[in-house]
């Protein structure tokens, strides 16, 4: 963990109240994807904790979006703004158990964290698929993103307005082989991925924080291996270590 | 000048009345990869338990314009984890003596604890905690009787030779009262203010943002109530009071003393900004300098009038 300044270089829509914060600042901090920083924005006392989307050296990429007063006020930040960070939060998924052929699934802004996944696990030469689901087409994000990356994509809409209609778990049963399950998304998403995860699993998990950084125990979970904080221990946990 | 930021505390020399609160602090690690602890006064470890505990439910967390809300609930390893695993880990990173925060369901759960804690070396004091508002049927059930309170401080006076600090609850009508019932019970010393029970509810679900449905509000919005509590104890009782409530500067820990306070504990401030304590540590000679303050123990109760 790191405490660092960081600058706004952009915070632009990409979505349906969904933002797009490009920060420059010390990043080395940052160590591997599924990862989070914690912000602190001008007048509101708890800092918010988001995932990363992505980093490189001096650079980075953090989707947010707005759900209540603090993320609006974030919203709301022109470039130039400086930001108090605290960086490298959380352990972030381990690339070494993925194999060959990783499936990453994706809910809404669960979506940011495994486009970095994505890019590393295809620069250490796995090839990964993804299937992520949105409510409806105006909040789908980061599609070109993946398809850059030539990572193939299954969208799933929960209306139909884009893709497949139905959930990330429709799109997971026509996904066909793969050797592990990388998951982000709303806890009743990962359950049912939980439920139809025939290989190993990493699975992030949200839930509200105080400190982000392992002192508060606001953000504990229960786990077969013991209780455990999850902006310290997770946010990612092994599919074996849920209690579901 | 070389200013003296020296104070005791029930007969043991703090370099500084700086001490990180219970919960705020987990058993000290995180924060000594970030700097050196031994910066600090001292500091009140995780509240500790006879068995371990999850604490509640989550969301165990909310905020407030002034602050923010837990409804943690002790969660903890267990006495004996905390004894044969977190403070041979600390002893690592801290070489001063702490404050060891004990909690219970029934006195004699309470004199359990203190009795497996109290002989520990880096033990200090025992700051026993009738106050927490976030579990049931324990916690501050205690804190807000005086016969009650009076009754777990005479069990833990009784298992130690060590300064028995009890921390009390500001959820209570006449906060003297219970102060004097613990004096009289053979407290060395008395912590306030715990936080101040409160809720939030979600717009959206139109339920309490909180799993526990209330928690406990700390951080700088109850800072005046805190100080007045400190002001109101310290001249009632004739013990040393640790003073605490939403210090997050180094001017608030001034003002404590001056209201009363020997020493100043600091909690959600740490949570926000996890140097927070070393930069008021650091920040002490030049406020002093300031004011014209040249030893801190000169200035406790100095309020007072």
């Amino acid at each position: 963990m790191q405490q660092v300044l960081f600058e706004i270089r952009s915070n632009r829509r990409i979505a349906r109240d969904i933002y797009e914060l490009r920060l420059a600042g010390d990043t080395s901090a940052v160590t591997a994807p599924g990862q989070f920083v914690d912000l602190r924005i001008p007048g509101f006392y708890l800092r918010r904790p988001i995932s990363v989307c992505d980093w490189g050296e001096g650079t980075l990429r953090l989707i947010y979006k707005v759900q209540g007063k603090g993320t609006a006020a974030l919203r709301g930040c022109p470039v130039g703004t400086k930001l108090d960070v605290l960086t490298g939060l959380g352990n972030g998924y381990d690339l070494s158990k993925c194999g060959p052929r990783p499936l990453l699934l994706g809910g809404g802004v669960g979506v940011p964290p495994l486009y970095g996944l994505a890019k590393r696990l295809v620069g250490q030469g796995s090839k990964p698929l993804a299937v992520l689901g949105f409510n409806t087409a105006s909040e789908a994000i980061l599609l070109e993103d993946f398809a850059a990356l030539g990572v193939p994509v299954t969208v799933c809409t929960a209306d139909g307005s884009l893709g497949l209609r139905g959930l990330v778990t429709d799109g997971m049963d026509r996904a066909g082989d793969y050797s592990h399950v990388c998951a982000c998304g709303p806890e009743p998403m990962l359950r049912a991925v939980y439920e139809r995860c025939a290989t190993g699993g990493q699975f992030s998990l949200e839930e509200r924080m105080g400190c982000g950084f392992g002192a508060c125990m606001g953000c504990s979970c229960q786990t077969r291996n013991g209780p455990k904080r999850l902006c310290r221990e997770g946010p990612v946990l092994d599919k074996e270590e849920l209690p579901w | 000048m070389v200013r003296d930021l020296r104070v005791t505390l029930c007969g043991v020399e703090l370099d500084n009345p700086v001490i990180p609160a219970s919960g705020c602090f987990g058993y000290g690690y995180e924060f000594a990869e970030l700097y050196d602890i031994n910066c600090l006064g001292s500091f009140s470890c995780k509240g500790t338990t006879l068995h371990p505990r999850f604490g509640n439910p989550t969301p165990r967390i909310a905020e407030y314009a002034g602050g923010m809300l837990n409804a943690v609930g002790l969660q903890n390893p267990g006495v004996e984890a905390v004894v044969t695993e977190e403070l041979p880990k600390l002893s690592k990173v801290f070489r001063k003596p702490i404050l060891a925060n004990i909690s219970g369901f029934s006195i004699e759960e309470y004199r359990a604890v203190a009795e497996r804690l109290a002989p520990c070396p880096q033990v200090g004091w025992l700051e026993v905690n009738i106050s927490c508002p976030n579990v049931h049927g324990g916690g501050m059930s205690f804190g807000t009787d005086p016969r009650q309170a009076a009754a777990v401080t005479a069990a833990v006076r009784a298992v130690t030779d060590k300064p028995v600090l009890v921390k009390l609850s500001p959820n209570v009508t006449d906060i003297v009262s219970i102060a004097r019932a613990c004096a009289d019970a053979g407290a060395d010393g008395l912590s306030l203010i715990n936080t101040l029970l409160g809720m939030r509810i979600d717009l959206r679900r139109r339920r309490p943002i909180l799993a526990n449905g209330t928690g406990g509000m700390s951080g700088p919005g109850v800072f005046p109530l805190a100080l007045r509590m400190v002001w109101q104890v310290s001249q009632a009782v004739d013990l040393p009071v640790v003073g605490m409530g939403g210090v997050s500067s180094a001017e608030d820990v001034l003002e404590m003393l001056l209201a009363g306070a020997t020493a100043v504990q600091v909690g959600a401030a740490n949570l926000v900004d996890p140097f927070a304590c070393r930069d008021i540590v650091a920040a002490l000679p030049e406020a002093m300098e300031r004011y014209g303050i040249e030893s801190l123990r000169e200035i406790i109760g100095g309020a007072h009038g």
